[in-house]
């Protein structure tokens, strides 16, 4: 590619270090980056600006209070079993749209998206009058003496519905570009069909698992609507801990809800780093 | 006789599937997985949206409707349109100068401005609220300054558009990158080299290659910039009639057991999702080629 002359406006320094030919590179990339600066970076860095208020100290002792403790096992270990349910049911249902014909198939595929559709408050309310003791799912499990609603196991049922589709949607394609070939191999080389599916099919598919369970569990994580109506939100119990930010923001602790939201922050940021890591190891091996 | 057996000259073909039949599977073991995951959809798809609408009409359709008619409800309506008309136009802009920018040039940095642009999805809602209170609040960076101007940002219009706009940054712009990617600069320099300006190009070569990619991206943009909860819920301070969206709406209705008046609600806001998905899936199925390639969520 040769050194070419951006936009011709775009000064001498970028000028060697752009290629491309097409006019309105200064344009859209000093509206990109003012953009990007004024409504992501900047706020993001006022925060973790605002969270080293607390100094070290401050987050130790924030950390060490029981009701964060509680809030963070509580809006992590929901979101891990949530996650880990849907990497084994999003497989099977990835595996069923893709392998299978059957009437209604298109329109399953269709609705598998809903729960990114729909808005999360929505959601929420519904999920809790669902699975209320008086509800449809709720007056079927009462009688068995399983408590959905206002318990920890309603926080995990809002992340299963949440996270439905990631894990789906990203082992889809890799599902259906899956060369037949090489399981008719391990057919005529004698294998049973679970060895097959187990040792030839899967393998190929963990990186795109594994990338779909890290950003259902990221979202998982983060969720706030879907939960709240459904949890019953008492501290140390069903608190989760994006609930307990916004009752700190509402007591006027902002220092607390700063800490909490950083703590969150870095984990995110890290689930992202690894989702990155996933998918680039997954490309430099096929 | 046996050889009269007559064998239509056409014989029926099975319809052309694109999978070819599983190997190895028994019709037993197909329609069980089958089963499971028509089963799990149900539970976890089917009942909600059924949910919805019922508890919405328990008390009848008039009830149903009545619910509209307060002004509360009105206002939160025509607040989330508000919202909406401003926030998805503004990151259509910015998707646009994104992807022209990222996928038509090659400059260092560019995977960092990626990955940049989809930070926003791994923030959890709540705290994309809680960066704007931090800025504009009473005890916010410029808290003095807007107070000094009598401005209000946060408990207002402008913060709820703020937060809007935060939580729904990475749309366009991800739907537009790997499209654009693969479509390469080809055609645009053509033009270039036959005189065309900047302007023309943009019009007249790119938007109609991109147009189908860009209303799949506004679609879901405007989805959930409409339905966003959390990060609204932090900037809003939940001002009756003023600042509370539909989603906000929806929780202060069901906090005061008004059930009928927020299912109501909530079912507006589930059918505009159904109608998100229908056009998404009808563009899918007609544009599939025009759209990104490889589609991640």
């Amino acid at each position: 590619m040769s050194i070419a002359t951006s936009s011709g406006r775009g000064g001498a320094g970028r000028r060697r270090l752009v290629h491309g030919v097409l006019p309105g590179f200064g344009l859209a990339m000093g509206w990109t980056v003012v953009w990007l600066s004024l409504i992501v970076l900047f706020p993001l860095v006022a925060l973790a600006v605002k969270a080293s208020g607390l100094g070290f100290g401050g987050f130790v002792k924030l950390l060490q209070d029981a009701r964060v403790q509680a809030a963070l096992e509580l809006s992590f270990g929901a979101a891990l079993i949530a996650a880990l349910v849907n990497a084994v049911f999003g497989v099977l249902v990835a595996w069923v749209l893709t392998r299978y014909r059957f009437p209604g198939r298109a329109l399953i595929d269709a609705a598998v998206d809903l729960p990114f559709a729909l808005p999360t408050a929505v959601a929420g309310i519904t999920l809790a009058a669902l699975f209320a003791k008086t509800g449809w799912i709720g007056g079927l499990l009462a009688p068995l003496g399983i408590e959905v609603a206002y318990t920890r196991l309603g926080v995990v049922v809002a992340l299963i519905f949440v996270g439905l589709p990631f894990v789906v949607r990203t082992v889809q394609p890799l599902l259906a570009d899956l060369d037949r070939e090489v399981e008719e191999a391990a057919a005529t080389l004698g294998a049973s069909r679970l060895t097959t599916v187990f040792r030839v099919l899967l393998p190929p598919l963990v990186p795109s698992i594994l990338t779909g369970f890290t950003l259902a569990f990221a979202r998982g994580v983060g969720e706030y609507g879907s939960i709240v109506f459904i949890a019953g939100n008492m501290p140390y119990l069903t608190e989760i801990a994006p609930l307990l930010i916004v009752i700190k923001l509402e007591e006027f602790d902002w220092v607390g809800a700063t800490g909490i939201a950083c703590v969150m922050l870095a984990i995110s940021f890290s689930l992202l780093l690894v989702i990155n890591l996933i998918q680039a190891h997954a490309n430099r091996r096929s | 006789m046996a050889t009269d057996q007559t064998f239509p000259l056409d014989p029926p073909r099975p319809r052309a599937l694109p999978v070819p039949p599983p190997i190895g599977e028994t019709v037993v073991a197909r329609w069980t997985l089958v089963a499971i995951a028509g089963l799990f959809l149900a539970l976890v798809l089917v009942l909600p949206i059924a949910g919805v609408f019922t508890e919405g009409l328990r008390k009848g359709i008039w009830a149903y409707f009545k619910s509209f008619g307060d002004p509360d409800a009105l206002a939160s309506i025509q607040l989330t349109l508000l919202v909406a008309v401003i926030s998805v136009p503004a990151n259509l802009v910015f998707g646009v100068a994104a992807s022209w920018a990222i996928t038509k040039f090659d400059f260092p940095g560019k995977s960092l401005l990626i990955t940049l642009i989809d930070l926003p999805f791994s923030v959890s809602p709540v705290v994309s609220g809680l960066v704007f209170v931090l800025l504009f609040g009473a005890q916010g960076l410029f808290g003095p300054f807007l107070a000094a101007h009598g401005l209000k940002v946060i408990f207002a219009v402008p913060g709820l558009v703020l937060a809007t706009i935060f939580v729904t940054f990475p749309f366009v712009a991800r739907e537009l990158i790997p499209l654009m990617e693969a479509q390469g600069a080809a055609d645009e320099e053509a033009a270039l080299t036959l005189g065309a300006s900047g302007w023309t190009i943009f019009r007249r070569v790119t938007l109609p290659n991109i147009k189908w990619g860009l209303l799949y991206g506004v679609l879901l943009c405007n989805a959930r910039a409409m339905g966003e909860f959390g990060a609204v819920s932090v900037v809003s301070g939940h001002i009756r009639g003023l600042t509370n969206t539909m989603p906000l709406q929806v929780e202060i209705l069901y906090n005061e057991y008004d059930f009928v008046g927020a299912f109501a609600m909530a079912s507006i806001l589930a059918g505009l999702a159904l109608i998100t998905l229908v056009l998404k899936t009808f563009l899918e199925w007609r544009f599939g080629d025009e759209l990104a390639a490889n589609r991640r969520h």
